[in-house]
């Protein structure tokens, strides 16, 4: 038995948003792969629940008319690697959110809990601030469209406002359109484990394959919230595909982010794989696009 | 807390059942339905124990609510004995190849392992490990159990194809 107050059960996304605004206090419950377990913990324990996990009209994943990629937050894992748009479109966000926890926890975890929950260690966010991701907020008062660059923060929080949920997570087709992208997670086990350290990259190379035309660069645990690297990405620009690339972005990257000492792995370790991943995500990218990295 | 009603397929039975909202769901299948080859583990979602299907998909049952599986399909160790009661050859296979030493987690891996053995894909070892990679044995050292669950994903295409 969980050891919570009143558990609230809309049957609506509308119904949702009124009861939010009349107990202000409650937590949104998705998959609750994380408040369930704060629940179980102590950290939690008593407190007011509104679940959403049984809105189906916030699950699913479809293309809009102008080629936008439309995500609805309640979208398990399992159902992202395997839908047909992303295996097809983003691979990249696919093989990412295949690597959270084990097989029970990708078949309840939604995608949408991943972001809103705000650490800096979603498997889902990196690829996703990667990708441009936009954000469809709403409340009663309306619906807002932000960028997911801009929700995290700081530490676990976001930008909801009052009585706000997340109803659309959007990838713009001029964002993944002739993009080729690779997240790599390091932790200590192959599963059920946390991210040390995840990088995500992507590439669109020039026509004859011989340059960088553009170069997106995010990672999580590397800082408070998974972030961009926005300065390892500008100077990528027009670059030739070789080794020198490789090594200017990783220091780049180096300089841009703030990685702080853990249970889980200091800060000089953390800065080594930033590197590391940098590279070796830059390299698979580059190679999965059809370039090749000159040594 | 007022109870509340839930209908719901276990083992292919119709079941309505009034219940505390905060139940999990191995909370209803051990006390409601008495179906104790649901166990009890870590309760967080880590040592996948408590696994059952739910629309056919393994999810770890002490982190979902009761509530949730209303209008669901659900599917523990006990459904999957025939008419007689007679075991199933994944459960044999395990026997068998002597993947269950003291056997608090078979169980959950047998229910993990579904998808695997009624797939038309052929699971490397690696493909196997992973799939079961939610669940904690913490005395067979794992070979025997991927050893079982091969055997069996083999031994069903090769029925299949007769």
């Amino acid at each position: 038995m969980y050891d919570f107050g009143t558990i609230y059960q809309p049957k609506t996304i509308k119904e949702a948003m009124e009861l939010k605004v009349e107990h202000p206090k409650a937590l949104i419950l998705a998959g609750g792969s994380d408040i369930l377990i704060k629940i179980r913990e102590g950290k939690l324990a008593g407190c007011d629940l509104i679940s959403i996990f049984m809105l189906d009209e916030l699950r699913g994943i479809c293309m809009e008319e102008d080629g936008t990629i439309l995500i609805r937050p309640l979208t398990s894992f399992s159902h992202v690697t395997a839908n047909p748009i992303i295996k097809k479109y983003l691979p990249a966000l696919g093989d990412a959110v295949d690597q959270v926890g084990g097989p029970q926890i990708r078949n309840i975890g939604t995608i949408g809990g991943n972001i809103c929950n705000g650490v800096t260690s979603a498997d889902s966010a990196p690829t996703l601030k990667a990708y441009d991701a936009e954000l469809e907020i709403s409340s009663l008062k309306g619906t807002r469209i932000m960028n997911y660059l801009d929700f995290n923060l700081g530490f676990a929080k976001v930008d909801l406002r009052e009585g706000e949920f997340l109803t659309g997570i959007r990838i713009k087709k001029e964002s993944y359109l002739d993009t080729y992208g690779q997240y790599i997670k390091y932790s200590m086990r192959k599963a059920m484990d946390i991210a040390t350290l995840g990088c995500s990259v992507n590439v669109r190379l020039s026509e004859d394959k011989k340059t960088i035309k553009r170069l997106r660069i995010a990672f999580g645990v590397a800082a408070p919230t998974p972030i961009r690297c926005f300065e390892a990405e500008k100077i990528s620009l027009k670059r030739s595909l070789d080794q020198k690339l490789l090594d200017d972005v990783a220091l780049a990257c180096q300089k841009e982010v703030n990685p702080r000492t853990s249970w889980r792995a200091s800060k000089e370790f953390r800065l080594h794989l930033i590197k590391e991943l940098s590279q070796k995500a830059l390299f698979e990218s580059i190679e999965k696009a059809g370039g090749k990295v000159n040594a | 807390m007022p109870k509340q009603l839930i209908t719901c397929i276990v083992n292919g039975k119709k079941r309505e059942s009034y219940i505390d909202p905060r139940s999990s769901l191995t909370d209803y299948l051990r006390g409601e339905e008495k179906l104790n080859s649901v166990k009890h583990g870590c309760d967080v979602g880590e040592c996948g124990a408590c696994t059952v299907l739910i629309n056919g998909q393994p999810f770890n049952s002490c982190i979902y609510l009761a509530i949730w599986a209303d209008g669901k399909e659900i599917t523990t160790l006990e459904g999957l004995s025939d008419k007689k009661g007679a075991i199933s050859d994944i459960q044999q296979a395990f026997i068998d190849e002597g993947a269950v030493q003291c056997g608090f987690c078979t169980p959950g891996f047998i229910m993990s392992s579904i998808p695997i053995i009624t797939s038309d894909k052929v699971f490397t070892r690696q493909e196997i490990r992973k799939q079961i990679s939610g669940n904690f044995c913490r005395c067979t050292g794992y070979e025997n159990i991927v050893n079982a669950i091969e055997k069996t994903a083999k031994k069903r295409k090769e029925e299949k194809q007769k």
